[in-house]
């Protein structure tokens, strides 16, 4: 049920590598705490890599987005790796699938964050 | 007339996270032995889950001195799973629609929409107090029978 997440600097960008839920409650909160390390830390460049995340539910959602919004607030960008099926369709019928930058490779995200 | 009900279930369980992750997993169960496909089990689990979320978070608050009830019913034409909590009650008509521009990077409410896009119908009940919802998900006509 829970989430786990392994972190990496790749050129200055912060690659978050998440596996598990993101689901009300643990989940939800490891990836928000996540998100903060890394800000608190002083990097504002993070990618999301979503290529293990079995499911994610509403709360999950709306974890992505107040991590999207902060690092965005902060003067930062955030953009989402290798989502799966699902995660796709779930961001489509939210029409949040154009708010996030989705990358499905990891080099062109890395080069997207040097635009 | 003949009771056309083919299976039926209830649980009444406390307001806690286990018990949304309990209810998922019963009505994930539920939906594969009433013969929905992959694609359509996920989404009849993931809209329980909502209906569940919502009945322990914001309707019984988490309050450990009231319950949720979940019942799970399979007929020949569709699954029905109605979820009640013990709460003030809910409006539907007052959730913001979180498509609008102004709540598209709102950091919550998209759990009543998700229900409503993943299920065929979505009624609500008020019980005073409390809230009741039904989820009705159609099987299509190739599983009639399955």
């Amino acid at each position: 049920m829970s989430m786990k997440v392994k972190t990496r600097q790749v050129d200055g960008i912060t690659i978050l590598d998440l596996s598990g839920r993101i689901t009300l409650g643990e989940g939800s909160v490891t990836l928000r705490d996540a998100v903060r390390d890394v800000i608190a830390k002083g990097s504002n460049k993070i990618l999301l890599n979503l290529g293990d995340i079995s499911y994610i539910d509403s709360s999950g959602i709306g974890e992505l987005v107040s991590a999207f919004t902060t690092t965005k607030n902060g003067g930062g960008e955030l953009k989402l790796l290798n989502l799966t099926k699902k995660v796709q369709d779930l961001l489509q019928i939210t029409k949040l699938y154009t708010v996030f930058d989705i990358k499905d490779d990891e080099a062109t995200a890395i080069a997207a964050f040097n635009e | 007339m003949a009771d056309s009900t083919t299976s039926r279930e209830s649980l009444t369980l406390d307001s806690s996270l286990a018990s949304v992750n309990r209810v998922e997993q019963v009505a994930e169960d539920y939906a594969q032995r009433a013969g929905f496909d992959e694609d359509e089990v996920p989404n009849i689990a993931m809209a329980v889950r909502e209906a569940t979320i919502n009945a322990v978070v914001h309707g019984n608050a988490y309050d450990a001195a009231k319950h949720i009830t979940a019942s799970f019913e399979t007929t020949a034409e569709a699954i029905v799973i109605r979820i009640a909590d013990q709460g003030p009650g809910l409006d539907p008509d007052t959730v913001p629609d979180p498509l609008a521009p102004e709540n598209i990077l709102r950091g919550s409410g998209r759990g009543i929409f998700l229900i409503r896009a993943f299920m065929d119908e979505v009624n609500f009940r008020q019980l005073h107090p409390g809230t009741e919802l039904t989820l009705t998900k159609r099987r299509t006509p190739a599983k009639t029978g399955t």
